[in-house]
């Protein structure tokens, strides 16, 4: 499907994106811009304490407030939901316990916000408060209380270890081994939209949600277990997201909420999250505590790397089991790596749920990775660019841990933000206070395996066409402002030869659309693209067999270009699209056809393979570029280069400025964006409040802060994918971080390992250095985590078969015994 | 807030009671009727259908709410709908003319200056009052006076060329887009 050697029509070039125009004349509805007949407002009353056992609810005043319809409790709802089937751990509405401050345990419909707001307020909830847990060091120690009864131990949700190949000898044999801890701040995604969502009954009397969701298909599904009603009752409409980032990935309460509401009242209820709520909803970057072991040859190439994580899940599952191997898998991507060892560990704490937010779990070990490659680099006298340059991996190649990597163009990305930033003239050149870092990164285009476990295909895609020539596409990926519905009809006007002007989107609605996964994990124009392309393929073999008897020709010899249809070797022989389409649907009556897509089969067969495996990977290199005033601390980024291997971009304008877009908000992260908490005094509860819910105190960059970025695509077409196009949306955030950082040190030579990178950080770090200390500021210690033994895996080039290693007995034998029998 | 059953009913209903006001909104004369406690953007979006104008935060903290008062960019999020009583506002929704786009929306969409679209409406109206003060700034200028509209998506340097291609077709003349 690379189709390297097309001419293309629509490919490649700018274009005005399909749905740009309802946006600038504000005629795009965001889900709070819908207005039903009938209409009601909801409010939630949520929890003032961080860990408190519920005793009663006392509903009765509010439900007598004017205007009032309804008042729900955690009684409403005793079926608990969670994005991932291991996870089933919330409820919409609190029954017993609430666990993080914000924890919603009641909700009030009533004729206008103004009256439900009202109403809250006179809920009496008797709340019993139980010991908090603030950090993972306190749910490392405190098994008591147990924020859940389910998870590995005490307060440890998730807890996994793999080792691909020995690596405690491989790092014994090394010229050097560099030991370093680093820590990464969690962050929110802030998306100007607030989550919004209107639920109705339908005239055919069944459920219909509209909301502000990454992915419906998940809702749906959810939905339909919590409400107990089948699914093919109720309908989820995706409405186009006002960002997203992957704040709306999982079903959120209030979703829960509304359509309950709504099945009770028969009449439509709809409620918009205030952007204080939003931060308490929260499910984005985990705070990750890390501790690398790697191991070198005094040549620069790396022999071993053993990796420790310890996440902050707060208080719920949300994606935890999926952030968790985040934080380790896809690390041996980037750089040939013999050895890999990754141990991780989520604990639940009493503050909202992290989750995925744009490059999920993976921004913290890379940060930590790029920044430690930094350190050798300096030790070892190696240009930082070379080094990478010296042990990238090689395309189609395998990893330690049996990942396949595709097509790789990072050699070419570091190449090319070495050549345009001037790199060789600056670093280490460059006057004090001023500096530049470089960092590296990588991505997938969609994970290998869906969030529940089933052999369907991750997306698929409808076509139908008709006589007028009209082409209306229908697929269930979600609009959230990546322009997903561009590459749809994008690919579709390519493969046809007609504008993206004839092509209809329908997209995001599990009433009408066939399934598509979601908007996560980058995984939309791959998927969604690929079932795009054979249905279209499809519906061209048609059109091309229709046309061809009329032109005189043969079917393959029919071309698609420019809404006109004709013979190759032989332009007279021509007609229109419209005049083909009608041809083929008065040859094989009406024309329709539906492409789907699976990824391939991932080629690790260990128990835990599934995660990490993806048709195709991203990569990224970028250097940033300071000026850190060393009396303050204060960092100014002037200009960053950035290289992106997108395989090819389908619409130039917005591949580049889904790259602006990342590194902006890695900039923003690198720099100040903290979802931190902080406890009131024990005479106000001891609650874990969020230091900054509001965009004011939540530092984030201004069009004043945001440094000119220049951006290079390198196009080399991969042929899993559409075109030959990868993703955009996720990778170019990742690797600014770590060239922030390092472009600190190059700046005044201080370490801040620790994300955000703050003046205060700085300036300690300078005093340290000042003092004759170590020049750094970051984590001194990693606590004892009593991570399992690892599921051992023998690498591909040490006569592995992909499994982990089995005794005789079929049982998966343990490093332990491993080594003790060899 | 809490002007419910709590402190007499007499008093909230007082405060329910409809005010109606005139203005001007896109250039039409408009009578409405409303809540006396809503602001100006609960006005446009609830009771004269005019959700174009979208809300991040409704505390003053995003810009998404900026409409034009009187020809001069506000956070409507902040203004009493009562104190517009005879004055003019101008929000995305009167921008094209008919189905012409501004030079502004044009180019703010084939750019790249609007991703998901949310910060857009917003945007706009700071764009345009901009324009209007000042109809050649720098990209400087540019970037201080969104500095105060969030965009999450595009990282600002999208909406700058937007705007700075915008002001140079303007100044050519050309008054609309496709
Ligand atoms: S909604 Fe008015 S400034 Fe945010
Ligand atoms: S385009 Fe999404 S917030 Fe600006």
């Amino acid at each position: 499907m690379s189709g390297a050697d097309k001419k293309f029509d629509v490919v490649g070039k700018a274009r005005r994106r399909v749905d740009g125009r309802g946006k600038v004349v504000g005629q795009l509805r965001f889900a709070d811009d819908l207005v039903l007949p009938r209409m009601l407002h909801c409010k939630l009353l949520r929890s003032p304490h961080p860990h408190a056992v519920v005793e009663s609810v006392d509903v009765s005043r509010a439900e007598g407030h004017p205007g009032v319809h309804l008042v729900l409790t955690g009684e409403a709802f005793p079926v608990p939901y969670g994005i991932m089937p291991v996870s089933l751990d919330e409820h919409p509405l609190a029954r017993e316990r609430v666990r993080y401050v914000g924890d919603p345990v009641a909700a009030v419909v009533a004729k206008d916000e103004q009256s439900a707001t009202e109403a809250i307020e006179l809920i009496a909830v008797r709340y019993r408060p139980l010991p908090t847990i603030a950090s993972p060091e306190e749910a490392l120690a405190n098994p008591e209380a147990r924020i859940h009864d389910y998870g590995e131990q005490g307060n440890i949700h998730r807890n996994q270890a793999y080792e691909f190949g020995d690596v405690e000898g491989a790092l014994a044999a090394s010229d050097l081994v560099f030991e370093d801890l680093f820590f990464y701040e969690g962050n929110t995604h802030l998306p100007m939209e607030q989550q919004a969502s209107l639920a109705s009954v339908e005239g055919d009397g069944k459920l219909l949600l509209q909301s502000s969701t990454q992915n419906p298909h998940y809702l749906h599904r959810q939905l339909a277990r919590v409400l107990q009603m089948p699914a093919s009752q109720i309908r989820v409409i995706a409405t186009p997201n006002g960002g997203g980032f992957g704040g709306k990935c999982d079903p959120g309460n209030h979703e829960f909420v509304v359509c309950k509401a709504a099945l009770v009242l028969g009449r439509p209820v709809k409620i918009s999250l205030t952007r204080e709520e939003v931060f308490y909803q929260h499910r984005g970057r985990h705070p990750v505590l890390m501790k690398f072991r790697t191991g070198v040859s005094k040549d620069g190439k790396l022999t071993a790397m053993h990796l420790q994580t310890l996440l902050d899940g707060g208080a719920y599952g949300s994606h935890g089991p999926a952030s968790t191997f985040y934080t380790g898998v896809l690390t041996p991507v980037t750089y040939q790596l013999p050895r890999f060892k990754f141990e991780a560990c989520r604990v639940f704490t009493n503050k909202p749920a992290c989750g995925p937010k744009r490059g999920h779990g993976t921004p913290q070990p890379r940060f930590g990775q790029e920044v430690q490659l930094d350190k050798i680099a300096d030790k070892l006298d190696l240009d930082p660019a070379e080094l990478r340059l010296g042990m990238v991996t090689e395309p189609g190649s395998l990893t330690a841990s049996w990942l396949r990597v595709g097509t790789t163009g990072l050699a070419a990305c570091i190449r090319s933000v070495v050549e345009r930033s001037d790199w060789k003239a600056k670093h280490r050149k460059l006057p004090l206070g001023r500096g530049v870092g470089l960092a590296c990164s990588t991505y997938m285009c969609g994970a290998g395996v869906a969030i529940y476990w089933n052999k369907m295909p991750h997306s698929a895609v409808q076509l139908l066409l008709d006589r007028s020539g009209q082409v209306t596409v229908y697929s269930g990926a979600t609009e959230i402002g990546q322009g997903s519905d561009d590459v749809l009809a994008g690919l579709i006007a390519e493969a046809l030869g007609i504008d993206t002007d004839a092509v209809r989107c329908i997209t995001g609605d599990t009433g009408i659309t066939p399934i598509d996964l979601g908007s996560y994990s980058s995984r939309v124009t791959i998927m969604m693209g690929n079932a795009a392309l054979q249905a279209a393929g499809r519906v061209r073999d048609q059109l091309a067999a229709a046309a061809a008897e009329a032109l005189d020709t043969l079917p393959e010899r029919v071309v698609f270009s420019q809404g006109r249809v004709f013979a190759v070797d032989d332009a007279g022989k021509a007609m229109s699209f419209v005049e083909a389409v009608a041809l083929a649907e008065a040859k094989f009556g009406t024309l329709s056809a539906v492409g789907s897509y699976t990824p391939p089969k991932p080629p690790g067969k260990y128990k835990g393979a599934g995660v990490g495996p993806s048709p195709a990977y991203s990569f990224s290199a970028c250097v940033v570029e300071t000026e850190v005033d060393p009396a303050t601390g204060w960092i100014h980024v002037p200009k960053i280069w950035i290289a992106h291997d997108i395989g090819r971009a389908l619409n130039p304008v917005l591949a580049k400025g889904q790259v602006i877009g990342g590194v902006y908000m890695g900039l923003g992260e690198a720099l100040m964006e903290e979802q931190a908490f902080r406890r009131l005094p024990p005479k106000l509860s001891d609650a874990l409040v969020h230091r900054n819910p509001s965009m004011l105190d939540y530092k984030s960059l201004t069009a004043l802060d945001m440094p000119e970025v220049d951006v290079t695509l390198i196009e080399d077409p991969d042929p899993n994918c559409p075109y030959g196009a990868k993703e955009v949306g996720q990778g170019p955030l990742l690797p600014v971080m770590p060239a922030l950082a390092n472009a600190v040190y190059d700046a005044v030579g201080v370490r801040v390992d620790e994300v955000p990178v703050t003046p205060d950080k700085v300036l300690r770090a300078l005093e340290r250095k000042a003092k004759g200390e170590a020049a750094r500021v970051g984590p001194e210690a990693f606590p004892e985590v009593p991570y399992p033994s690892p599921t051992f895996v023998l690498p591909p080039w040490e006569n592995g078969d992909g499994d982990e290693l089995k005794g005789a007995d079929g049982k998966p034998v343990r490093r332990e015994r491993r080594v003790a029998t060899a | 807030m809490n002007a419910g059953v709590e402190k007499g009913v007499a008093k909230a209903v007082t405060l329910r009671r409809n005010v109606q006001i005139e203005l001007q909104v896109n250039g039409e004369p408009t009578e409405v009727s409303f809540a006396p406690y809503k602001t100006l953007l609960e006005l446009l979006r609830e009771d004269l259908d005019l959700p174009g104008t979208k809300h991040g935060c409704e505390l003053g903290e995003c810009g998404a709410c900026t409409v034009l008062l009187d020809g001069e960019p506000v956070l409507s999020c902040l203004v009493l709908a009562v104190e517009c009583a005879g004055r003019s506002v101008e929000t995305v929704e009167g921008l094209a003319q008919g189905t012409r786009l501004h030079a502004l929306q044009a180019a703010l969409t084939d750019l790249g200056g609007s991703q998901c679209g949310y910060c857009t409406p917003g945007m706009l109206m700071t764009a345009k009052a901009l324009l209007e003060r000042e109809p050649s700034p720098s990209r400087e200028r540019i970037r201080e006076a969104i500095a105060g509209n969030i965009c999450r998506c595009t990282g600002y340097q999208q909406i700058v060329d937007a705007i700075e291609s915008a002001a140079r077709e303007l100044r050519a003349g050309g008054e609309t887009a496709r």
